[in-house]
């Protein structure tokens, strides 16, 4: 033993070396027991601390044994690949089990992706699938270059691009392809990204306007609020659609995709006003005050000093209200709008693919899809949130 | 206190001031609801001069200092600052809030921006200077409360004494002709206090013009020219700090300080 010890104690310099049996030098530490680090000791931990935890563990673990190998037959073993029509998907004496029947899911991706975009021009909605994805990585990478002009780019840019590509600008030589002819999962990112690009300003500045000490706006604030969020989005879209041609003479009709679009962006406004209006008020005054104190006009201080910290806060709730949207756009369908959802649908009642597992596999095929994107979308928020959890302990 | 706030009380002479208003509250009253908080204020602030609000918690201390820069408003009565009459017109609310700097108990530091970026944003946007210059400016106000090589960093890394000295600069980017201080010592640590102090000691003799709630006695016989004592929303007594302190007029005032002064 010396002074030099990792004892905090403060102990008197001994001045014999001490018996024979005292240890001059520090011990290594010795290696944690069996029990405390390596698999075993995870499992003990997690999995079998306690008898509820055992019988749970227990429970669960018979219930992935009861659901995965049947459900894996039918995705994986029993499926059928390819094929073109119904014969490779039903049941005859030589093939007695059946699968899922991906050769459907093949046959019709074009259809589930496009609708009944014509042919020759589905590069057009390619190059805007392109685009957007450029603009999402561009705006939601934290690290990308020149996060601003991706801002211009993201929502000026990409929506007038989109408009000319889609729509068609017969001046550049894209003919017209009228929107009743678009569908899929086109039509399902078309409403969605209306809808999320939209709702959040449109929210912030009701929300804005809901607390402002401004009668007028805070009243028109609370009756669009209110009433938006007090009817169902399929009377929403019900309005837009089939109240609006009675009040609207034909010549100012406007399309039926757009009728769909204005009314998804004002209902998820309404809700996203609420969001936003929670991380309002969870900031402190003192951080009003601050800013008021120091000459900052109201739109300077909600944009410099507010918002930014309002907007933090609420981003796992603006994320949730996202997914919430996302989901929500399959109701287009109520008002003849062939979402991707809708054109499952359509193509699973076609007598060509007319085969008993077909039905099953376009809905698989359609869960997959809407999980891998609100997986994304709450990934993304997860990473975001830990990032500020961080900067939230500096 | 008055030990750790070792200055020649001469540098601080009445001599300094000029006989220019600074502030003036005519018959000034203010209601919460059917709640009277200010009654009948009246009190003329001289350009250099530093006054010292104190009183007991609930004595409408910190709401007549907020009034003055309008983060409260009046009901009845005038408030004059700096020749500008504070009326609902938004234009003189902001023309005043530019003169006047405020620094707040809690020091509401923006938490999402640096250091440095605190003490910028009101010059850049509310000033329009150029930000090369608003940050010259900062680092000149940050060398002067000491923190300087903090610039870079955000207001929750730092401790709470140098979060209100940051606070202090912040204001002082704004070169205002008149500073409040709502309690900046109360939510500090006793050791980080003095150093707050110090701060608003060395602005005070610099001439700057101040208001100061605070229960910093130390701070009040050192720095203030008059010392005001307020209770149930009345000025009960206004004194220089000698008098204030060695012969007190009112009870209220004799007990109050006998129980801050042990």
């Amino acid at each position: 033993m010396t002074t030099a010890d990792a004892s905090s104690f403060p102990t008197p310099p001994r001045v014999d070396a001490g018996p024979a049996y005292v240890s001059r030098t520090t011990l290594a530490p010795s290696p944690p027991p069996y029990s405390v680090v390596g698999p075993v000791a995870w499992m003990r931990e997690h999995l079998f601390t306690g008898p509820v935890n055992i019988a749970l563990t227990i429970i669960i673990g018979l219930l992935l044994a009861w659901i995965i190998p049947p459900f894996l037959r039918f995705a994986i073993f029993d499926a059928v690949w390819s094929g073109a029509n119904r014969d490779v998907c039903i049941y005859t004496p030589e093939r007695t089990a059946v699968g899922a029947c991906w050769a459907f899911i093949w046959d019709r991706a074009a259809y589930f992706t496009y609708g009944s975009y014509p042919v020759a021009e589905r590069w057009r909605v390619n190059v805007f699938f392109a685009l957007l994805a450029i603009g999402v990585v561009w705006l939601l990478n934290l690290k990308a270059p020149r996060r601003d002009l991706g801002g211009v780019y993201f929502f000026v840019v990409l929506p007038i691009l989109s408009y000319i590509l889609l729509v068609g600008a017969p001046w550049l030589g894209l003919r017209n392809v009228e929107t009743n002819l678009w569908g899929g999962i086109l039509v399902t990112i078309v409403c969605s990204a209306v809808g999320i690009v939209v709702s959040l300003p449109l929210g912030i500045l009701l929300a804005l306007g809901r607390r402002s000490t401004m009668p007028a706006a805070k009243l028109i604030s609370v009756i669009f609020i209110e009433f938006v969020r007090g009817v169902p989005l399929i009377t929403v879209l019900f309005m837009a659609s089939v109240m609006l041609p009675l009040f609207v003479p034909d010549y100012l009709q406007p399309d039926k995709l757009l009728r769909a679009l204005v009314g998804i962006a004002l209902f998820a406004a309404a809700y996203m006003a609420e969001v936003v209006r929670a991380g309002l008020q969870a900031l402190p005054r003192g951080q009003y005050e601050g800013a008021m104190a120091m000459g900052l006009s109201y739109w300077q201080m909600m944009t410099l000093v507010v918002l930014p910290q309002a907007l933090k806060i609420t981003i796992p709730n603006i994320v949730n209200t996202y997914i919430g949207l996302f989901k929500d756009t399959t109701l287009v369908v109520i008002v003849g709008i062939f979402d991707f959802l809708k054109t499952i649908e359509a193509a699973r009642i076609d007598p060509t693919w007319g085969a008993p597992t077909v039905s099953a596999t376009g809905y698989l095929y359609a869960a997959i899809f809407y999980f891998i994107c609100c997986y994304l979308m709450s990934s993304y928020a997860r990473g975001v949130e830990a990032r500020l959890a961080r900067a939230d302990k500096r | 206190m008055s030990s750790a706030l070792a200055t020649t009380p001469a540098a601080l002479a009445p001599a300094q001031l000029k006989n220019e208003t600074a502030i003036e509250l005519i018959d000034m009253n203010k209601w919460y609801g059917e709640f009277h908080v200010l009654r009948d204020i009246n009190l003329t602030v001289k350009r250099g001069e530093r006054v010292v609000v104190c009183g007991p918690s609930g004595s409408g201390k910190s709401t007549m200092i907020r009034c003055i820069n309008r983060l409260e408003e009046h009901q009845k009565g005038r408030i004059i600052v700096d020749g500008t009459e504070l009326t609902n017109d938004l234009k003189k609310i902001d023309e005043i809030r530019r003169e006047v700097g405020m620094v707040f108990q809690h020091f509401n530091l923006f938490p999402h921006l640096t250091i440095l970026e605190n003490c910028t944003l009101a010059p850049i946007w509310v000033k329009k200077l150029p930000k090369k210059d608003a940050e010259e400016i900062a680092m000149h106000y940050l060398r002067r409360v000491k923190i300087p090589e903090q610039a870079n960093k955000y207001p929750g890394q730092l401790s709470g004494g140098q979060q209100q000295r940051v606070a202090i600069a912040r204001s002082l980017c704004m070169s205002p002709k008149i500073m409040l201080f709502d309690e900046p010592t109360s939510a500090l640590d006793p050791e980080m206090v003095k150093e707050v102090l110090d701060t608003m000691v060395s602005l005070a003799m610099e001439g700057m013009t101040m208001i100061c709630v605070t229960h910093e006695m130390g701070f009040a016989r050192q720095v203030a020219n008059r010392v005001i004592f307020m209770d149930a929303g009345q000025i009960v007594e206004m004194n220089t700090p000698d008098e204030f302190f060695k012969n007190p007029q009112h009870e209220r005032t004799k007990l109050f300080l006998s129980q801050i002064l042990h």
